[in-house]
């Protein structure tokens, strides 16, 4: 009976488990050295909140993995001999495969920081950076103040994590407004000013210089290099962006670059070894996506073809419309198609914001054909499948606008926008 | 706070202290609860005033707590501390309520003495709430009516902590309030204004009209269904509404919305589990083990509840048979051929649809229900004698096990241990009904938001009815479920907008998938392949 053996038991990893075991009856082995099981990575936040206990960021329940044969190790693979189809792990044990996915994921970025290596300073994305986070910020009294490095998604969640603890946050962020690499302008500084008002001392435009210890090597503070200030605080958090954890394949013979290469069909330059999810690299980018996606539902995509490929219906990597959602506070973030933080060349972009601050929609179309290119919305949900077939469609603007209430997703009985929404539509058309 | 779970904090102290307006609540919210206990034992003078002195510091503290939990919060999900909080986690303060709310329900339904009722005249607490009793009805105040006072405020005053939280989310809101105007005015002020217009020769039975059959197990019980004919027309009509109400109404409204209209919009249960049970949602069971037992109990109940109401009809109308049109044969050969109906169309349209052993257990029900029945009619017992039991023994079994021990004791008691739907989940079965109703046919479900899931959880810890709402929104699949009460809380707590409560057409309700929305897979290449 084959064996396949996947590395890694997150998100793309199990997906694939899971689809191989739909479609074969071949011997599975997930290898992991974080969790026994299965969780949510992007659940963290809710335990360290108090909203949900450990265990209920596992989507499984224990019977779940005997129940459909899928053996779970528990180990810390140090290399990969891929002549005779071999690992071996830390401990000294090997495994052999006849088919092995690499599905690794990300590790949180550092820079080179005098003192990122400190006591106290972690990133925010293993279970092990929480229990960290429980240990050196467990209530304001023995965590002063944190202090968080990065202005992405990890980074305003752990903004929100210690703030759930009544812990003063002080956010550095390197960019002028927040993350406004990706966000438009308009949303950016709503998001700016949502921050504020939950009390977090936001800095933009600034960038750490160094991590202070104190006598027992533990963090004391940070210096901003702009101005030199000296912030004194308990725990610093590092999410200035993650990228692919592959250092264990470094001197294999896959071809790495950031991170695992892969064709579309998410197979390495080594027959028999795929890899997927965060820590797979495209050689060329697919559609507008960027070569590595750090998403997790692109992962959950990636082990659903990879299982096809490896029970022999080879089949390409084919992610649809780009299409993303995230939470920033109490404001929730979806996406559909491609809103850029600047418009493109023939490109434009309507912004519509509520004058309570905490909604807004972003639409990008064509200045030529008027075709419909994208949506961000903030504080309104919407429907992924109507979106995603307007996008097949090729609908323009104009259509989109007249029919969003279509999309709409809010619950029952929420007030909607999508008059106003038009009307400002109607006059930005007339004025511009 | 030794047993608290504190999971993965070491040190334990987290961000659950008290803020003086929470400390002043709580302090004026247990004063309330002194003067009550005081009436136990020490007589009051005045009653009026202490009474209304109670009742006020009772809901004013309930106020000023969420006052102080809520006012200065911007808009969004409370959820902070939950599962830190021992009230709330299973911690010591959980188990205490839990053992001081199972201890007051032993006493309300089997020693009311203790809470003062006497045949010679109220003492104690039960004398305590006569001004308010004699205020609204005239009589004087039983166990049952300073219960039904209690149970109203605390609708009311949590209802309003509920809404305070949810002040962001309209859906909240409007079935809070809906559940607050139900129990006030059809569970508490008509019934008891309705007890005025009873005299020496017209009487009507308390009657909460929205307590449907077979929640109200003693809906047609023969002193009921007696009273309601001898009250005339008014009563008669009270009759007929009960009974289109079960087989009309309720039906009809479930499938339009989904058991909600009732569950959480308008029952009396379901709305003292989201207000003042709405600390306690997160602690229902959500492994398969437990959704098991749930449909073997829930199904089990509703099962007894047909054959004890069954049993009973049928023995006052063979005592009188002059006196209704209805004799008890043709009773009991109606409800034969009523269930055996229903059996056939929902095998008719849905055998597919049914797991494998729902359908066993639907069949196995309909074979006792039908064989009782059978051996009732063909073995002509003597008219007290009903099936094999006697049917006054099968209705105080019913009563004292389903009616006070289940709904009450453990229902409610265990609210802090089992989490508030324990009743509603296992036991209710008028959930049961309405849950079938939903499951099969109903235009409702939850729908999943394509693939914009990433199986966080919230949904599922939170779901009250232990539904693991997650295992279906990773999936692309619409949530159908027969518990789901479409409270609506999933759908609030989703980091990602992933779920919504609608209504819609039956195609396309419920919708396996292979590959969520956003992979381009080439179906019909995939399905030519595999």
């Amino acid at each position: 009976m084959e064996h396949i053996v996947i590395i890694g038991n997150g998100i793309s990893g199990v997906t694939a488990a899971r689809h191989i075991r739909k479609l074969s009856n071949k011997k599975i082995t997930i290898v992991s050295s974080e969790t026994d099981y299965f969780f949510s990575r992007t659940a963290l936040m809710y335990v360290y909140m108090g909203h949900m206990k450990f265990e209920h960021t596992q989507p499984y329940e224990k019977w779940f993995w005997k129940k459909n044969k899928i053996d779970l190790k528990k180990g810390y693979v140090k290399s990969i001999e891929s002549k005779n189809k071999l690992l071996h792990f830390s401990n000294g044990e090997t495994l052999s495969y006849d088919k092995l996915i690499i599905a690794t994921g990300s590790k949180p970025n550092k820079f080179g920081w005098p003192g990122q290596d400190l006591d106290g300073v972690m990133g925010m994305y293993h279970k092990q950076d929480l229990e960290n986070l429980e240990k050196y910020a467990p209530n304001n009294k023995v965590c002063k103040r944190g202090v968080i490095v990065g202005g992405g998604l990890i980074g305003i969640e752990l903004a929100e994590m210690l703030s759930s603890r009544d812990i003063p946050v002080t956010f550095l962020v390197r960019e002028s407004s927040f993350w406004n690499g990706v966000l438009p302008e308009g949303e950016s500084a709503m998001i700016n000013r949502h921050i504020k008002n939950h009390h977090i001392d936001l800095r933009l435009g600034a960038n750490l210089k160094e991590i202070k210890a104190d006598e027992n090597g533990k963090a004391k503070s940070v210096v901003i290099a702009e101005t030199g200030e000296e912030i004194a605080c308990d725990v610093v958090g590092l999410t200035a962006g993650v990228s692919p954890n592959i250092d264990f394949i470094k001197g294999s013979k896959i071809e790495t670059g950031r991170g695992v290469k892969v064709n579309r069909y998410l197979e390495t330059n080594i027959t028999d070894i795929y890899a997927i999810g965060d820590c797979a690299e495209q050689y060329e980018s697919i559609d507008q996506r960027r070569p590595i996606e750090a998403v997790w539902y692109t992962g959950r995509m990636m082990g659903e073809t990879v299982a096809r490929t490896i029970c022999g219906n080879r089949i390409p990597y084919n992610p649809g419309h780009w299409f993303n959602s995230a939470k920033f506070f109490d404001i929730e973030y979806q996406t559909y198609g491609w809103v850029f933080s600047k418009p493109r060349e023939n490109e434009a972009h309507f912004h519509w914001i509520h004058k309570d601050d905490t909604k807004c929609i972003t639409v990008c179309y064509d200045t030529n054909t008027n075709k419909f290119l994208g949506i961000n919305t903030f504080g309104i949900r919407m429907r992924h499948e109507v979106f995603n077939t307007w996008l097949n469609e090729e609908r323009d603007v104009d259509f989109v606008m007249k029919n969003l209430s279509k999309a709409n997703f809010d619950p029952e009985f929420f007030k909607h926008y999508e008059t106003d929404i038009f009307n400002a539509f109607k006059n930005n058309l007339i004025t511009t | 706070m030794a047993t608290i779970q504190r999971n993965m904090s070491l040190t334990g102290d987290v961000s659950d202290h008290l803020n003086p307006l929470q400390k002043t609540g709580t302090i004026i919210g247990f004063g309330g609860l002194v003067i009550l206990m005081y009436s136990l034992f020490g007589d009051i003078e005045d009653k009026a005033l202490w009474l209304t002195i109670a009742l006020i510091a009772l809901a004013g503290g309930i106020l000023l707590f969420s006052k102080g939990l809520y006012n200065d919060k911007l808009k969004g999900i409370k959820n902070h501390g939950v599962w830190f909080k021992s009230i709330s986690s299973r911690g010591f303060w959980g188990w205490l309520a839990g053992i001081t709310l199972t201890g007051f329900y032993v006493i309300l339904y089997f020693y009311e003495g203790l809470l003062g009722a006497n045949p010679d005249g109220n003492t104690g607490l039960i004398a305590l709430f006569d001004p308010l009793s004699k205020f609204l009805s005239g009589n004087p105040a039983s166990q049952w009516f300073v219960y039904g006072t209690l149970y109203t405020v605390a609708i009311l005053a949590f209802g309003i902590k509920f809404i305070w939280k949810y002040k962001h989310n309209r859906y909240e809101q409007l079935r809070t309030i809906s559940v607050m105007f139900f129990q006030t005015a059809f569970a508490f002020i008509i019934p008891e204004l309705m007890a005025r217009l009873n005299s020496d020769s017209f009487s009507l039975p308390y009657n909460d009209l929205k307590n449907m059959w077979p929640l109200n197990y003693y809906a047609f019980d023969g002193w009921r269904v007696d009273q309601f004919i001898n009250a005339g027309n008014i009563g008669l009509a009270f009759l007929i509404f009960g009974i289109l109400s079960v087989f009309v109404i309720s039906p009809f409204l479930t499938y339009k919305y989904g058991k909600r209209w009732y569950c959480s919009w308008v029952c009396g249960c379901g709305g003292l589990a989201e207000t003042a049970g709405d600390s306690f949602r997160q602690l229902s069971d959500k492994s398969m083990f437990a959704w098991k037992v749930e449909r073997w109990v829930i199904h089990s109940v509703l099962a007894f509840s047909v054959v004890m109401t069954t049993a009973v009809i049928s023995t006052y109308l063979g005592y009188d048979s002059e006196k209704y049109w209805l004799t008890k044969d043709i009773f009991l050969i109606s409800v034969a051929v009523f269930l055996g109906l229903l059996f056939a169309v929902i095998w008719y349209f849905k055998k597919e649809e049914l797991k494998k052993d729902a359908r066993y257990g639907a069949i196995g029900y309909l074979v006792i229900v039908l064989a009782l029945i059978g051996i009732h009619y063909f073995s002509g017992t003597q008219n007290n004698k009903v099936f094999i039991f006697e049917s006054g023994d099968l209705r105080s079994f019913y009563g004292f096990l389903i009616g006070s021990i289940f709904s009450g004791v453990i229902g409610t008691g265990f609210y802090p241990l089992l989490g508030n739907r324990v009743w509603c989940r296992m036991g209710c079965p008028m959930a049961g009904i309405l849950g079938l109703q939903q499951r099969l046919f109903s235009k409702f479900r939850i729908t999943t938001n394509g693939g914009q899931c990433i199986s966080c959880g919230n949904c599922s810890t939170y779901c009250e009815m232990g539904i693991d709402v997650r295992s279906y929104a990773q999936k692309g699949e619409n949530i159908v479920r027969a518990s789901c009460v479409g409270c609506g809380i999933c759908s609030a707590v989703c980091p990602r907008g992933v779920l919504k409560l609608e209504n819609g057409p039956q195609k396309g309700r419920i919708n396996p998938t292979e590959v969520l929305l956003g992979n381009d897979v080439d179906l019909m290449d995939l399905v030519n392949k595999s």
